[in-house]
């Protein structure tokens, strides 16, 4: 028998009773100002936050938050102050040095400051390598807890990768005293349009 | 006192400053949580559910494993099963040798700890580097980790520093936390990105559609999966959910509880292998099917691994990690041990008060003092009961079966507030050992009750 049979054949004899999956209805927790509050949670989770005015340019804003960044690297359309396209590089450890990436967030939720990202470019370490991580976000793409978050996803497109992303990587496991960038970004911002 | 908890303990509190700042600082971590439970006005349904989804999770393994790995393998995904310990530490290795690797990534996994991978792997000449912070100072000190959220909770700054100046060259008395974490991001940059392999735990397998949860505040799951070829994630068999609606109840759970976070900063969904990458997915038993059989105990397998029951234990908190026998401490390292071996692990389960805090706080409802308590009542079975206990127990069976021996007992027994301290503190009673025994009453409550002194 292999090693998967041997373990079903144990798992079928010590089940001893089944239980009943649970409706997941729940009554989950709603915010009458959903913009303000996510603002709030990304804030508490050490993320930035720049809320866009209508006839300011996406690209002149990151220039302006990060003034010292030399490579800067995004493959979205809209974004020309891009130094590279992170998916010319066949090799992601080429991605070592990026000052910002600008990516694209799915959603946000509201409870906890946490955006959606699923993978946009060849390799995902364009969320996690740079120094900085700008979000692109549309302010009306907001849901209020993760299980309307988790529904959304369950109806979406399917993904290869995906993460939820609460502001800057973060430890505390030197005294409990909290430092930002352990390994990921070190800062995190959400440009919400 | 009789235990190694006990002796172990007795160490730890030595150090009277140390003590109070553990315990200080994990109760201000169960406040946090408290705070976080607060805000939201479904918490209990919450908790309801998660507990609810896990039985019924557990209770159906057979056919959810086998279809998460028929989606796994869908999305791309090569499945292991492993019986027990040394069988997933040989599937690790075979996989390593296959692509004549020789440097591991991993993060952090109790699992790998249970199963002592890291030193087998040793032994075969890979390179493991720990690359959660706390994990990778303890792995460079030489030292376990404490708690299973909060690894090096039990270490001091001035001991990393001087750790990090030793084997990492770092400035001279410098011990301010961001330049030592700085210092880290830089020493672990270097091995994510020439990592031959990377390693994952997993928080959540999700059946429907055989993808890996894992959760991080430093993003060290990602960034080492980000580079390598290889990624192999190991997980128990009872992490497995139904579906990605369940993950909506467990996320909200998990960092609220564990840390007092509403998130972690990274939750992370691993689906499909990346371009020319092979991504490897080991379900694990290990003793788990036979925690199946045993109804007393089978909520251990609803255990989520958020630390919360650590946090709030009096005893953990005053006694640290390294009190404990089994590899896991705590409320759920003490069940978790006796289901392990009940024989080798019996020492902890005295380490309790029996306050059930830990049983109040957990997110996915195990009962653990509950536990506690059933393990206690079978010392005497597995034959590791305390002997003095013992035979002052059957002592005390022989005054409370007969009334009158009972009462004339109770008459004299203020004569033992008297006794000189050698005749009531000595080897005989364990209750006088570590704290002042109390006074007997001059008159017995039987006796006030008859001369209606009791109003």
């Amino acid at each position: 028998m292999s090693s998967k049979e041997v373990i079903l054949a144990r798992i079928r004899q010590n089940t001893k009773q089944r239980y009943e999956m649970p409706d997941l209805d729940i009554d989950a927790i709603i915010f009458p100002d959903k913009l303000h509050t996510f603002i709030e949670a990304l804030k508490a989770a050490g993320g930035e936050i720049y809320l866009l005015e209508n006839e300011e340019n996406v690209n002149q804003v990151i220039r302006k938050l990060y003034p010292k960044a030399k490579h800067i690297v995004s493959s979205l359309k809209e974004i020309d102050c891009a130094t590279s396209n992170p998916d010319r590089f066949e090799d992601p450890r080429e991605l070592d040095g990026t000052d910002v990436a600008i990516v694209k967030g799915s959603f946000g939720v509201v409870e906890n400051g946490a955006i959606w990202l699923t993978k946009q470019t060849r390799h995902k370490a364009v969320f996690f390598i740079p120094e900085a991580l700008v979000i692109l976000l549309d302010k009306a793409r907001l849901v209020n807890n993760m299980n309307e978050a988790y529904e959304k996803i369950h109806q979406s497109e399917a993904y290869d990768y995906g993460v939820f992303m609460s502001g800057p990587s973060k430890t505390a496991d030197i005294e409990q005293a909290l430092v930002f960038g352990a390994h990921g970004p070190i800062r995190v911002t959400v440009i919400l349009q | 006192m009789s235990t190694l908890h006990s002796k172990a303990a007795a160490r730890f509190i030595k150090n009277r400053a140390q003590e109070l700042w553990h315990d200080e600082t994990l109760w201000m971590v169960r406040a946090k949580r408290d705070k976080m439970s607060r805000s939201l006005p479904e918490w209990e349904n919450l908790r309801n559910l998660a507990s609810a989804i896990k039985m019924y999770s557990n209770s159906h393994l057979d056919t959810l494993l086998q279809e998460f790995e028929m989606n796994a393998k869908a999305n791309g995904a090569i499945v292991h099963w492993a019986k027990d310990a040394e069988e997933h530490n040989q599937i690790v290795y075979g996989i390593l040798k296959e692509h004549n690797a020789k440097n591991l990534i991993k993060s952090k996994s109790m699992l790998t700890e249970e199963c002592e991978m890291a030193s087998f792997l040793k032994s075969k000449d890979i390179d493991v580097v720990e690359s959660d912070l706390g994990e990778r100072i303890l792995q460079l000190m030489n030292l376990k980790p404490s708690h299973i959220v909060l690894p090096a909770i039990h270490v001091k700054r001035q001991q990393v520093g001087k750790m990090m100046e030793k084997e990492l060259g770092i400035e001279k008395d410098n011990f301010d936390p961001t330049y030592l974490t700085h210092s880290m991001r830089k020493h672990l940059r270097e091995k994510f990105l020439h990592a031959d392999a990377s390693m994952t735990g997993a928080n959540f397998a999700v059946a429907s559609t055989g993808e890996i949860v894992v959760c991080t505040n430093e993003g060290n799951a990602d960034m080492g999966t980000s580079f390598a070829k290889v990624h192999i994630a190991t997980f128990g068999m009872e992490k497995i959910v139904p579906n990605v609606e369940s993950l909506g109840i467990f996320t909200r759970l998990l960092a609220r509880s564990g840390t007092g976070q509403p998130i972690t900063s990274y939750t992370s969904h691993y689906k499909t292998p990346a371009e020319g990458c092979e991504f490897h997915i080991i379900i694990v038993d290990n003793g788990r099917s036979n925690i199946l059989s045993q109804p007393e105990h089978i909520k251990t397998l609803n255990c989520i691994r958020c630390g919360e029951c650590m946090n709030t234990c009096p005893v953990y908190r005053r006694s640290g990690g390294y009190s404990y026998t089994y590899f896991i401490p705590g409320p759920i390292g003490i069940n978790l041990g006796m289901l392990k071996n009940s024989k080798a692990y019996s020492d902890n389960v005295s380490a309790c008060s029996l306050c059930l805090s830990c049983s109040y706080v957990c997110p996915v409802k195990v009962d653990l003092g509950e536990q506690i308590y059933v393990w206690r009542q079978k010392l005497d079975e597995i034959g590791v009961a305390n002997k003095q206990k013992k035979a002052m127990s059957l002592g005390l069976k022989l005054l409370m079966d007969r009334p009158k021996l009972f009462n004339s007992a109770l008459k004299f027994a203020p004569i033992v507030n008297h006794l000189p301290r050698f005749i009531v503190y000595n080897a005989a009673n364990a209750w006088g050992k570590g704290r002042e025994m109390p006074e007997f009453a001059k008159e017995s409550f039987n006796e006030m009750w008859k001369k209606n002194k009791v109003k």
